[in-house]
């Protein structure tokens, strides 16, 4: 028998953490992600797992740092103010190298902004928000499905890695209800981290420098180490040489790059003879989806390419599309942001054109299909 | 000293505090209750923020947190909740804890969260070279009060025990056999427990006050500290100018983690076929 729901993204998200293993929840109250809370509340301790509700969102994520310690599944979820609170804290789990999974369903900001409403202008955020050079895995669900998958996904990334990893949602896709047909739980990959085997000889840090990833023990096992946000040696210890510092920076960073390719994700529909290309993730990549087929119908070769891996972008792929589209839209809920790194990719080979939406409202279909047919109706 | 040796991780020292500073006899008190409580080294986990004090469990021989600025407690309220069977202790300073980690101190103070916390109160920013806290006294100098301190300071105790907290006490690195006293009956505490542990910094505080050597610093615990069950017999005058030391409060309350525990073993009665599942969300928008 299948397994089929009607839920929401904020749902989905949930749903997939707890088939992923999530069994600590750290959170505070905010719209429009606050359903995740609820239902964590609601579901963690009937299996035993831990909820808490934090006095905010610095504490939320400090909690759930702490909790991953332990060796847990720990997650939190937040939007734009209670992302910006994190922020410090995320760059704490990119250099300690703890696993953790938070989910930013997008409003409209800056500040207290539009809290009811749709927006993507965290996408800059997402990827540089804390300061100092770091690595973080950003996905962007399009769909209330994949935000079931992608969260578990940023949880097998996480773990394996040893990243911060962001689900990028936004308003619309966190409270948009749609049937879900769910997996037979023992079909979907798990994926653990890598624990050391002996206490003997135990280093903490100690990885292949070209982006290799520390066995991971959890406190209360009697390795007894020590854990810093001050950079530090294979030891766990604080060293303040410069040299330790770069090498420390450039194995984190190549843990990203290298792991790329294995965790790329994008959906592409019509781009193998396209000529106008629009670039889309999340919500407005449904508008930019229905448009595309107007545009074919009406004759005009348009494809979509959605990433869903946004940080680190799917650049291969983008590359390799550029070299034959003649033109490149990137729609997005923001001032234009990721078209940024898409003109960085494409490097002039084509024209690169931002469409852009803030006033809290998602693309509507014929906003993409104008842009997309040149201004002409 | 032997016994209490074995928590130290030796090839980490000697530690990097300045000739005369308190921490060093406030984290010999925390690991000598220790040993006298004979807690497994391997269930312990030490958790700090940033600053001068937090820089202790480097040097002690358990799984230990050094974590950003003023959210040692939001940390170890992670590793606590998660399990539960840990001991987990807090080493802060005054301003770690009462300035930039305030609502994490009361707020893990009103769950009665099963923390032991020991506030290294130096009155003073050291690690940042001498600006005022909340807890430097009215009038004091710091670098960013030349003038002197203008603003009233925390009575650290009192706000501990308003907030929550099932144990709060207070010694100073001159009364450091009271203080390990303290801490072990603090560490015996089955709830959130605050110790407040007044230290000298002759570095950044005494010179720029005119305190004199660390010795000095010590004396002027020694003759503004009354203890609490002294006090009560004290005429009201005799008090003035002076703080108390012993222990300030203890009321044992239930405790947050064995409560979530008691909820879990409830809900798991009730759902014992549970499967997992999804339920109808409201749509809030605060």
């Amino acid at each position: 028998m299948t397994n089929v729901k009607l839920m929401q993204g904020n749902e989905a998200c949930t749903l997939g953490a707890l088939t992923a293993g999530m069994d600590f929840y750290a959170g505070y109250p905010i719209t429009p992600s606050t359903e995740v809370a609820e239902m964590c509340a609601v579901e963690l301790p009937k299996t035993g797992g831990r909820f808490i509700q934090m006095e905010d969102e610095i504490g939320s994520i400090a909690a759930i740092i702490g909790a991953a310690l332990t060796g847990r599944k720990a997650m939190t979820a937040t939007s734009g103010p209670g992302f910006s609170l994190m922020q410090e804290n995320i760059g704490y789990a990119a250099l300690t190298e703890v696993p953790i999974v938070i989910i930013n369903v997008q409003r409209v900001g800056p500040s207290t902004g539009m809290p009811t409403s749709p927006a993507q202008s965290d996408v800059m955020q997402a990827r540089w928000g804390t300061h100092g050079d770091h690595p973080v895995v950003v996905l962007a669900p399009g769909n209330v499905k994949e935000c079931f998958d992608l969260t578990i996904k940023a949880f097998n990334i996480s773990e394996e890695y040893r990243v911060p990893v962001i689900v990028l949602t936004d308003e619309v896709i966190g409270h948009m209800r749609e049937k879900v047909v769910l997996p037979d739980p023992a079909s979907v990959k798990i994926v653990n981290r890598s624990k050391p085997e002996t206490r003997t000889g135990y280093k903490p840090y100690e990885a292949d420098p070209d982006g290799g990833v520390p066995l991971m023990a959890s406190f209360g096992e009697g390795y007894r180490y020590h854990v810093t946000g001050l950079f530090h040696d294979e030891t766990g210890f604080p060293s303040n040489k410069g040299e330790n510092a770069a090498a420390s920076i450039k194995r984190l960073m190549r843990k990203v790059e290298k792991a790329e390719p294995d965790i790329r994700d994008y959906f592409t529909e019509n781009t193998d003879d396209c000529d106008v290309l629009v670039v889309a993730f999340g919500s407005s990549a449904m508008s930019s989806l229905s448009a595309v087929r107007q545009a074919r119908a009406k004759g005009v070769k348009a494809g979509l390419f959605r990433p869903k891996t946004i940080w680190p972008f799917p650049e291969t792929v983008l590359d390799e599309l550029s070299k034959r589209v003649k033109r490149i839209i990137v729609a997005e809920m923001n001032m234009g942001q990721l078209v940024l790194e898409i003109q960085r990719i494409v490097a002039c080979r084509a024209p690169v054109e931002s469409l852009t939406k803030v006033n809290g409202e998602l693309f509507r279909p014929e906003e993409v299909l104008e842009a997309i047919m040149g201004g002409k109706r | 000293m032997s016994e209490s040796m074995k928590y130290f991780r030796e090839q980490r020292l000697p530690h990097i505090w300045c000739p005369g500073c308190g921490h060093g006899t406030v984290t010999g008190a925390l690991v000598r209750a220790i040993a006298r409580l004979n807690l497994d080294r391997s269930n312990v986990v030490v958790v700090s923020g940033i600053g001068c004090s937090s820089r202790a469990p480097g040097y002690l021989d358990f799984d230990t947190l050094h974590t950003t600025h003023g959210r040692a407690l939001a940390f170890a309220t992670g590793v606590k909740h998660s399990r539960p069977n840990l001991k987990v202790i807090v080493m802060t300073g005054d301003g770690d804890c009462t300035a930039i980690g305030g609502n994490h101190f009361i707020h893990a103070a009103r769950r009665n969260i099963d923390i032991t916390t020991i506030v290294m109160n130096n009155n003073i920013y050291g690690m940042t070279s001498g600006q005022f806290s909340p807890m430097t006294p009215k009038g004091m100098i710091g670098t960013t009060a030349p003038y002197g301190n203008s603003e009233r300071s925390f009575d650290l105790a009192n706000l501990a025990i308003a907030a929550g907290a099932t144990y709060v006490a207070r010694a100073t690195a001159y009364h450091a056999t009271l203080l390990e006293d303290l801490i072990e009956k603090a560490l015996l505490n089955k709830g959130f427990s605050v110790v407040e542990a007044v230290t000298q910094c002759p570095t950044y505080l005494g010179r720029r006050n005119k305190l004199g050597t660390a010795v000095d610093m010590l004396n002027w615990f020694k003759e503004s500290a009354v203890n609490i069950k002294a006090a009560k017999a004290m005429a009201p005058e005799k008090l003035e100018g002076k703080f108390m030391i012993g222990e300030l409060y203890n009321k044992p309350d239930s405790e947050f983690t064995a409560d979530y525990d008691q909820l879990v073993a409830q809900l798991q009665r009730k759902f014992d076929n549970f499967q997992g599942g999804v339920r109808e969300c409201a749509q809030n928008s605060d």
